[in-house]
């Protein structure tokens, strides 16, 4: 592959101008991620008046409520990745192998959670909640309204995170179909004795693993960081509870903040492992790169 | 690989059973508008290699996938042995098939991939993993076992698929133009050698090609289609030599198509000679006459009313292309020692051997 680099053809001259250019674009993007970063770690281990301390770090653990909102915040994650997954790897199969023309259908559908703002499904599902005494206190439906409201496990986040990972879950594993021929490797599969659960573990799933992966750290990392929805639906997962920390610690919350960062790029780190060693040679960088482009969130 | 365990190979799979027999009865199949197939019949032979030849959208894509079972057809049967597999699904049919490309599983390595059919049927793991060396022995790559797909070139990919296919030992073999998408020299040597492979083990096979050389050179019978229907279907020496229709006539080999007049009695006249008319169309009246490139003869001339408008060398003989005195063009095929004599522009008279020959209606000019 190295033969192939353009670069190498170019003069000798030529060369050192791009390095420079590289060179710069690259240490102002550093400053442009590194600065705040740097300026929040400063922050957590240097308070004014009492010099270096790494307080704020060791009163992580101890502080109130930090492990039931980041372990809340978890299950919820594994929780939403397992109901969209479940919903999702089957449409987009069905959709691709039977129904093409509902391909665009699929695509505006799982593209609106991007432009319903957070504050318009909280206030929708706010207002469906809100049913539950009025109308349905007379039937069993009843008891589901107030189960999925559990503080302790609310599984209308779940659902709410469920809609809002579609976009993301359908890019990912829309881009990992499209590098694969489903159509004649379910065929081929099918051809040799493959019953369709067969077909979908042995051949679809193993072939779809990065962008399974893909799709997977996308909504953990939606849910770990998600915050509109949690907080005004008066849930405590790990983003609320940071938010609430810094209104008494602002030196642990931003603590926090950090440590969740690293949390966060060690994923992305084992995810492009993960995907690189199953898919040498076709497209490992697929799932990261959109991985990284939606990390923003 | 020695050749004393390939024969011991196939000898053992000789000992299976030979090829089933296979029917295709009135099968019909539309998708909206446009009809697929429009009730093909077709009977085949154990042990038979038939091709299915035709244009495209002729139907013969989709015959192969009824066949599979990837297809219901709207009406009609499939038959294997008697037994009647219409409705029984794709992954109970017992049918080996080879895809145009792409097809082997991207996450198993070359072995893994000739063992996925056995692995669906249960098969212990160490006569899974001794079939799968045995198979690819068998397709000429027995150091390839550990190669994943994207570490093959396109012939050897062909080549694995070949052998996936085979390894669960189906009742039929079902070939979906898998040489289309190799380049043209391992085209060649493949199709030899999954001839070779098929009349060593005896399986009956069907083989869609839109390719007339790959069909004519490889298969016992081939079955034109248009239309979704079968237009003739015999081996390809009388296929080229007695085409029962005019499309089959065109459509396999080269074709010149000379303006004649069918008089009574069933002859024609064409170019100033009379000749018995084959086949349906013998009413009187204008007709185009069917006449192969090689079954016209040309001579120098200084009084003719022909020209000859180019040449085209092709080897031991050289194509003319001739202008008749009507206008109408046509291709004669002569030796190539004879056609330097008949540079462009000579004055030629032509004339058709004395055979029976095809006639079509007039073509819209």
């Amino acid at each position: 592959m190295a033969g192939l680099n353009p670069t190498v053809c170019a003069a000798a001259p030529a060369r050192q101008r791009p390095r420079l250019w590289r060179g710069a674009v690259l240490l102002v993007a550093g400053l442009y991620f590194l600065v705040p970063l740097v300026a929040s770690a400063v922050f957590t281990v240097d308070i004014p008046n009492e010099g270096l301390t790494l307080d704020a770090y060791t009163h992580i653990f101890s502080a109130d409520g930090f492990t039931s909102s980041l372990l809340l915040s978890i299950g919820l994650g594994v929780a939403t990745i397992v109901v969209v997954l479940a919903l999702m790897v089957p449409a987009e199969i069905a959709v691709r192998l039977s129904a093409p023309r509902l391909r665009p259908v699929l695509e505006v559908v799982c593209s609106l959670p991007l432009v319903v703002p957070s504050v318009a499904l909280v206030a929708g599902i706010g207002t469906v909640l809100k049913w539950g005494p009025d109308h349905l206190s007379r039937t069993p439906l009843y008891r589901t309204f107030v189960a999925i409201q559990d503080p302790g496990f609310p599984v209308v986040l779940v659902l709410a995170y469920v809609v809002m990972a579609l976009p993301f879950v359908h890019r990912a594993l829309d881009s990992g179909l499209r590098s694969i021929d489903l159509r004649t490797l379910v065929e081929a599969a099918r051809n040799l004795g493959a019953s369709w659960p067969h077909v979908l573990l042995r051949v679809v799933l193993p072939n779809l693993k990065s962008a399974l992966l893909g799709a997977s750290f996308l909504t953990l990392a939606l849910v770990l960081g998600e915050f509109t929805v949690a907080q005004l639906l008066g849930f405590q997962p790990f983003a609320v509870w940071i938010v609430q920390a810094s209104g008494s610690n602002a030196q642990l919350s931003v603590a926090v903040s950090l440590l969740s960062l690293l949390l966060t790029w060690a994923l992305l780190l084992a995810l492009a492992a993960l995907g690189g060693r199953g898919a040498k040679n076709r497209t490992p960088a697929t799932a990261v790169s959109t991985a990284a482009a939606a990390d923003k969130e | 690989m020695t050749s004393a365990a390939t024969a011991a190979v196939l000898d053992a799979e000789r000992a299976a059973g030979s090829g089933a027999a296979l029917e295709l009865r009135g099968l019909r199949r539309t998708f909206g508008a446009t009809t697929a197939l429009d009730g093909l019949d077709l009977t085949v032979e154990p042990g038979e290699l038939v091709a299915l030849l035709g244009p495209s959208g002729c139907g013969k894509t989709t015959a192969l996938r009824v066949l599979a079972g990837f297809e219901r057809p709207d009406s009609g049967a499939v038959l294997v042995d008697g037994e009647d597999i219409t409705r029984v699904p794709a992954h109970r049919r017992d049918t080996g098939m080879v895809f145009q490309s792409y097809s082997l599983f991207p996450n198993l390595d070359a072995r893994g991939n000739v063992a996925f059919g056995l692995r669906m049927r249960k098969v212990a793991s160490a006569e899974r993993r001794a079939r799968a060396e045995e198979l690819l022995a068998l397709v000429g790559l027995p150091d390839h076992g550990t190669h994943y797909p994207h570490q093959l070139s396109g012939g050897q990919q062909q080549r694995v698929a070949l052998a996936r296919a085979l390894a669960v030992r189906p009742r039929l073999l079902l070939l979906d133009e898998p040489l289309s998408a190799l380049d043209a020299k391992v085209r060649l040597t493949l199709r030899e050698e999954i001839r070779r492979l098929q009349l060593e083990l005896g399986i009956t096979t069907v083989f869609v090609t839109h390719d007339q050389e790959e069909a004519l050179s490889m298969a016992d019978r081939v079955a034109v289609m248009r239309g979704g229907r079968l237009e003739q279907c015999a081996a390809p020496a009388e296929l080229y030599a007695r085409p029962a229709t005019a499309f089959v006539a065109e459509f396999v080999g080269a074709m010149n198509r000379i303006p004649g007049h069918v008089g009574g009695s069933g002859e024609v006249e064409v170019l100033g000679t009379r000749l018995p008319v084959e086949g349906p169309h013998t009413d009187a009246g204008e007709v185009d006459v069917l006449i192969r490139p090689e079954g016209l003869e040309v001579a120098a001339d200084d009084g003719g009313t022909a020209r000859v408008v180019g040449t085209t060398f092709l080897g031991a003989t050289t194509r003319l292309s001739i202008r008749l005195a009507d206008g109408t063009a046509v291709k004669a095929d002569m030796a190539t020692h004879a056609a330097a004599e008949l540079p462009s522009g000579t004055l030629v008279t032509v004339a058709p051997h004395a055979r029976p020959v095809l006639v079509d209606r007039r073509a819209a000019t």
